[in-house]
């Protein structure tokens, strides 16, 4: 009897999250195909029970090892590793979030901050496909920022500096109160491979399994790291963090490739050590500091917390010994009495060149296997939590064998960064910049919900509140936008306004929008004249005056897409040999040999693939499927002449080998 | 017990299992323990991994723009057919098989000398068994292989697969890649007739080379890298070429020379591209943009584009040719005009007004472009059945022409006559809506001491140029050809300088490439932020990419397989 001990766990969960019935709201509501399941797991509950008693009266002299099975397992609990966890335990999978400290949860090791310049957007895309980290950020900042506002809606993007504790701690709130979701400590050492080149679980260093078909690895600077301080090292993962050891060597074995990557955090100084009189504040919500000088570059001094005293000296990152950490500090101006909290210091550690990935993350060798964050090459909590989101949901749908989701390049940032972390061949730390979009005016923060919310309520990430809300938004949007096309001034003192402030004369009765698309024009002027509709919000208005003010930019990239696209989403076979396509360039065939890309947008990004070799290739592919059109032409004509005539198909075969 | 222990076999079995389960259900190619035990061979469990993959492929949709490109996008990749239809098995298509076709012109007056190329992997072996070098004179054929020199002619004979001889032949070995396609190339010299290349080529096929299809060496060196797409087009051109100007510009599209600007161009647009995006991300750590380099730049690359532009209009006049027509009052010279110009006694010419009736023709080359001079009947009031006619199809060729030159006699000056058929070609014109430019050609010079003229009030139509001519001397007709070339706009296309040629599909995208850079201009100007100037150098780029081919686009590609329908 003992023998059935192996659900426990399991069970004791369910105990724990799920309604007196048994049955996972999550997957009862989200998975009609996960009936099995279901009925599996109340199997397995019943001789629990008796079980339960048997195995606590110790009637037998032994306890059977204990082995935990989940839908998905999430290694490290950064902001890669809480996304996905989140993502695929909303989905209804039972997930394991295995961290090595169940305190230090999305901890910020470095800036305190979410968002700016390319990362905003990422959050945005996030929220929009039903993530975590923008609605952590609204929770924890300490200040909000609109960056680049005079650089057009494409690059303008909001920055929010957050409360570092508190941003962890409401983190850990969220990662423990969600059903489905478990959390462990634990160092994972092993990825417990199947005889299908499967994933079926993971192996700690304190040699305890724990199985599911699908993994993610989110191992951050943990996986072999190293801390430097001038040219003093120490394993770490970070500052006083013990790094985890084993798995690089496992994963290698595994016939992966790793290599190592370095980043740096600045040092911390005391505030109350801080001569702000001389400082420049940047006003938010509360003060951040910083000076100019145009000769050197910016220095800013960024709060980690409410209730903390350090400072965050971004723009410091130095690799300099410890002893001249703080001589350097106090040569900038109102740090010329500062005393430092932390040193900088710089962390090395393992990453898997992405190439490994396909553009689902699961990894290309081992089904079931995932790489999101920095074991990709990337830097950056934003990054990381896009690429956790993806994983997360892909993980989760991998563990009930659905298809799983690919965004575009084309179609987000968070494709843009996949299709560059996969594609490219990566040796350096990868951060997202708005210049990487070659289409960023379609990709903005105000349309990420647009893009990209309706594809997280067919994943089922997206509420039935939070997807009323959308809804009601983009009804707005769009009723304001006809009544703009409709409402016509003329002769009033808007219209006076306009001409003064465009430089340009307006036609009598002119429409709204119209006026809206002069230049230096934007909708508080409709405010101020009292022709603004006081039922949108900032927001919903800002979405209104982009779309009209740059109506003819957006079609044009639009087109310039639609050019591009057909071309580009063109799949590539996967088992096509490059080395035998004598009109490629030999880096060429080497090169997609090894990445392997799934389209040929993808394949025209691969570093060393020249214009001419696409080309080739393109022709190859057509060629190849013109080729089989005949050869289907045939079999067809050949067939019909078969059944007429018996001597007709000699001659039809050897037109077939003629051509 | 030992039934317990059975049952406990089977229940941990069913529960490990539960996972595959799903899978199995969901994804009939996986392979589920249930059905094997022997784990598969490696590649079939990849492939069955991957293509599990990516069957959402989720391209940009914006629920704001109600544009049908959005919907359209899901739609784009039939991801599943297409993996159905991928066959492992399908070779190389190009480069496979060994063409051949007669190279020299067929069907006219035959040359002393014929071609015939064979072109592919095998294009030797099978010259091998139809020619027969004249030094070695081995009896037993069948065992007899050819090994050439690659660019060494040889002398021998063709003879077909029952060894009778066909004719003699100077066979040119040019071996891979030293050859138009970049493979191996044999060209057959035989007598020019008709008969005996086709017998040269029938003995090729035999021998197991297919016909080519037209253009397909040309497509086989695009193929092979040797040419980029605009040269492979002028290579088409060069064989249709009916001027020599024409050909010339066709061989410098070949020689890259058209190529080169595009290419220059793009890369500039590139370049600032570059410049721009970086601004971007970095613009603190980088210096300030200097407006009016970048302004400078941009009208640069405007200029290069307008030019290749007005190329493209000689090109196509070069294609086409120009039609002139000359018109105006009898008797005022317009027949010793075209014979002047023409050199020739093309028109009748007698002292009787009315004398031409129907409309001559003559052809002359004004700086390489084919122009059709076309004298016409002189216009004026008659009750002359067949003048009548004339006068007509006067009016006619006046409406079709390119350009019309006016003839008036200095010796008579300016006429009322003149006027009211000034008058019929503004009515004609308005009519039509054509604007054909009118020149005025004052004949008879050599009648008049001063060579001056009251030129007339003429309402609305204004002459665009005007030339005194004597049709007897032939003084005046280079200016006049002066005139047709400014006219035209050709006059800025040096005679020896870059004369390439811009097809339909070329000139299009450098239009595209024009505008986009004008509306960058007027961006800059406008002051919006640097992002958007982005757009449009990107659109430009574009745009070049596609005269070049470094972007193909759908359309290309297709045009590539219509062109040289390959695949079969």
């Amino acid at each position: 009897m003992a023998t059935l001990t192996f659900h426990l766990p399991r069970i004791s969960r369910f105990f724990r999250f799920a309604p007196p019935r048994f049955q996972s709201p999550f997957i009862a509501s989200l998975r009609s195909d996960c009936r099995l399941v279901r009925k599996q797991t109340f199997l397995r509950w019943t001789p629990f029970r008796t079980l339960n008693t048997v195995a606590s009266s110790n009637r037998q002299n032994h306890v059977e090892v204990v082995e935990e099975r989940y839908d998905v397992i999430v290694v490290g609990g950064g902001h890669a590793g809480c996304e996905a966890a989140l993502a695929s335990a909303r989905l209804g999978a039972k997930t394991l979030l295995l961290t090595l400290n169940i305190d230090r949860i999305a901890w910020q090791p470095c800036n305190p901050a979410v968002g700016g310049p390319a990362k905003s957007q990422l959050v945005h895309e996030v929220d929009a496909l039903g993530g975590e980290i923008g609605k952590m950020a609204d929770r924890c900042y300490l200040q909000k920022r609109v960056l680049n506002l005079s650089r057009g809606p494409a690059v303008q993007a909001l920055r929010a500096q957050t409360d570092k504790r508190e941003y962890a701690m409401e983190m850990r709130r969220v990662v423990e109160s969600t059903p489905n979701l478990s959390i462990r400590e634990a160092m994972v050492t092993e990825i417990l491979v199947g005889k299908n080149d499967n994933v079926e679980g993971v192996r700690t260093f304190f040699g305890v399994n724990f199985y599911a078909p699908s993994v993610i690895l989110t191992t951050g600077t943990f996986m072999s790291g190293k801390i430097w301080v001038g040219r003093v090292s120490m394993p770490a993962g970070r500052a006083g963090e013990s790094a985890s050891h084993g798995l690089t060597e496992h994963l290698q074995h595994l016939g992966f490739e790793t290599d190592r990557l370095k980043t740096g955090t600045p040092a911390r100084v005391d505030n109350r050590s801080i001569d702000f009189s001389g400082l420049e504040p940047q006003h938010g919500d509360e003060e951040i500091v910083r000076f100019h000088d145009k000769d050197s570059h910016q220095i800013f001094l960024e709060p980690e917390g409410r209730n903390v005293p350090e400072i965050y000296v971004q723009g410091f990152s130095t690799g300099l010994p410890e002893r001249l950490q703080l001589a350097l500090l106090r040569t900038l101006p109102g740090l010329e009495n500062c005393s430092m909290l932390r040193p900088a210091y710089a962390v090395e550690y393992d990453f898997l060149p992405a190439y490994q990935c396909a553009r689902s993350l699961m990894t290309k060798k081992i089904e079931g296997l995932f790489f999101s964050g920095q074991i990709n090459g990337t830097t950056g909590y934003e990054e990381a939590a896009a690429q956790g989101l993806i994983s997360g949901i892909n993980a989760a749908r991998h563990s009930c064998g659905k298809c799983l989701i690919v965004l575009e390049r084309e179609s987000s940032y968070i494709g843009t960064l996949i299709d560059d972390l996969v594609t490219k061949d990566l040796r350096e730390p990868y951060r997202m910049l708005t210049s990487r979009s070659e289409h960023r005016l379609l990709l903005r923060s105000d349309n990420a919900d647009s893009r990209l919310t309706p594809l997280g309520r067919e994943i089922g990430l997206i509420d039935d509140r939070r997807w009323k809300l959308y809804q009601d938004k983009q009804a707005k949007i769009s009723e304001e936008k006809k009544r703009l096309k409709a409402v016509r001034v003329s002769g009033e003192e808007i219209v006076a306004d306009v001409t003064l402030l465009s430089g340009q004369p307006v036609r009598d009765f002119a429409t709204l929008e119209s006026l809206l698309k002069k230049p230096h024009i934007q909708y508080d002027i409709l405010d101020k004249h009292g022709f603004g509709n006081k039922l949108l919000n900032r927001m919903e208005k800002q979405c209104v005056e982009i779309d009209i003010k740059y109506e003819g930019f957006i079609l044009r990239q639009q087109s310039q897409l639609q050019q591009i696209v057909r071309q580009q989403y063109r799949p590539l076979p996967e088992d096509l040999d490059y080395y035998s396509m004598a009109t490629l360039s030999l880096e060429a065939r080497e090169k997609l040999s090894k990445v392997r890309p799934q389209t040929i947008g993808q394949a025209s990004r691969v570093g060393g693939v020249s214009p001419a070799d696409i080309n080739a290739l393109l022709i190859f592919l057509e060629a190849n499927r013109r080729k089989q059109q005949e050869r289907t032409r045939h079999t067809i004509t050949t067939s019909v002449i078969d059944d007429a005539n018996e001597q007709v198909p000699d001659v039809a075969t050897m037109q077939t080998t003629n051509s | 017990m030992a039934i317990f222990h059975r049952l406990h076999h089977l229940f941990t079995f069913y529960s490990k299992t539960k996972t595959f389960t799903l899978h199995h259900l969901s994804n009939p190619r996986k392979i589920s323990p249930f059905y094997s035990h022997t784990p598969k061979p490696k590649t079939l469990t990849l492939k069955s991994n991957l293509s599990q993959q990516d069957k959402t492929l989720i391209p940009l949709k914006d629920e704001r723009l109600d544009s049908p490109f959005a919907q359209e996008d899901k739609t784009l990749i039939p991801l599943k057919d297409e993996r159905l239809g991928s066959n492992p098995n399908c070779e190389l298509v190009e480069g496979s098989s060994t063409i051949a076709a007669i190279v020299t012109s067929l069907g006219g007056r035959s040359g002393a000398v014929g071609i015939v190329r064979l072109s592919g992997p095998s294009a030797v072996e099978i010259a091998g068994r139809v020619f027969r070098p004249a030094k070695k004179k081995k009896k037993n054929t069948s065992s007899f292989l050819w090994k050439p020199k690659s660019h060494y002619v040889e002398y021998g004979v063709v003879s077909d697969l029952e060894g009778n001889v066909v004719d003699e032949v100077l066979a040119i070995p040019m071996l891979a890649p030293r050859s138009y396609t970049r493979e191996d190339v044999v060209e057959l010299q035989s007598h020019g007739s008709d008969v005996c290349l086709h017998r040269v080529l029938r003995a090729c096929l035999e021998a197991g080379a297919r016909l080519a299809e037209p253009g397909e060496f040309t497509l086989r060196a695009f193929l092979n890298g040797r040419l980029d797409l605009s040269q492979a087009e002028n290579v088409g051109k060069l064989i249709s070429a009916k001027s020599v100007a024409a050909a010339d510009a066709a061989l410098a599209g070949i020689q890259a020379c058209f190529s080169a600007l595009v290419k220059s161009v793009r890369e500039q647009c590139i370049e600032l591209l570059a410049e721009i995006e970086a601004r971007l991300d970095f613009d603190d750590e980088m210096p300030h943009l200097d407006l009016h380099m970048v302004m400078d730049k941009i009208q640069a690359m405007w200029q290069d584009v307008q030019q290749a532009l007005d190329t493209a209009n000689y090109d196509k006049l070069l294609q086409s040719g120009l039609q002139i027509a000359i018109v105006g009052r009898p008797n005022v010279g317009k027949s010793s005009l075209l014979n002047a110009w023409s050199k020739s006694d093309r028109a009748i010419v007698t002292e009787i007004a009315g004398t031409t009736r129907d409309v001559v023709e003559a052809s002359v080359t004004v700086h390489g472009i084919p122009v059709t001079l076309l004298d016409t009947a002189g216009i004026r009031e008659t009750d002359d059945v067949v003048e009548k006619i004339g006068v007509q199809r006067s009016e006619a060729a006046a409406m079709g022409a390119d350009v019309i030159i006016m003839a008036v006699s200095a010796s008579d000056g300016w006429t009322t006559d003149d006027t009211k058929l000034l008058e019929r070609i503004q009515i004609n014109q308005i009519s039509t809506g054509a604007v054909t430019p009118v020149i005025l050609v004052i004949n008879k010079i050599d009648c008049v001491l001063s060579a001056s003229i009251e030129l007339p009030e003429t309402n609305g139509i204004t002459f665009t140029k005007h030339v005194l001519t004597c049709a007897v001397t032939g003084q005046g007709i280079l200016e006049l050809e002066a005139a047709i070339l400014e006219i035209m706009g050709l006059d800025q296309i040096p005679v020896g300088g870059r004369r390439w040629t811009v097809n339909q599909r070329q000139c299009e995208q450098l239009l595209r490439t024009k505008e986009a850079l004008s509306r960058l201009k007027a961006s800059i100007e406008e002051e919006l932020p640097l992002d958007f100037w982005t757009i449009e150098l990107r659109e430009a780029a574009l745009a070049l990419g596609q005269i070049s081919g470094v972007d193909v686009s759908e359309e290309v590609l297709s045009n590539i397989f219509a062109k040289f329908c390959i695949g079969k």
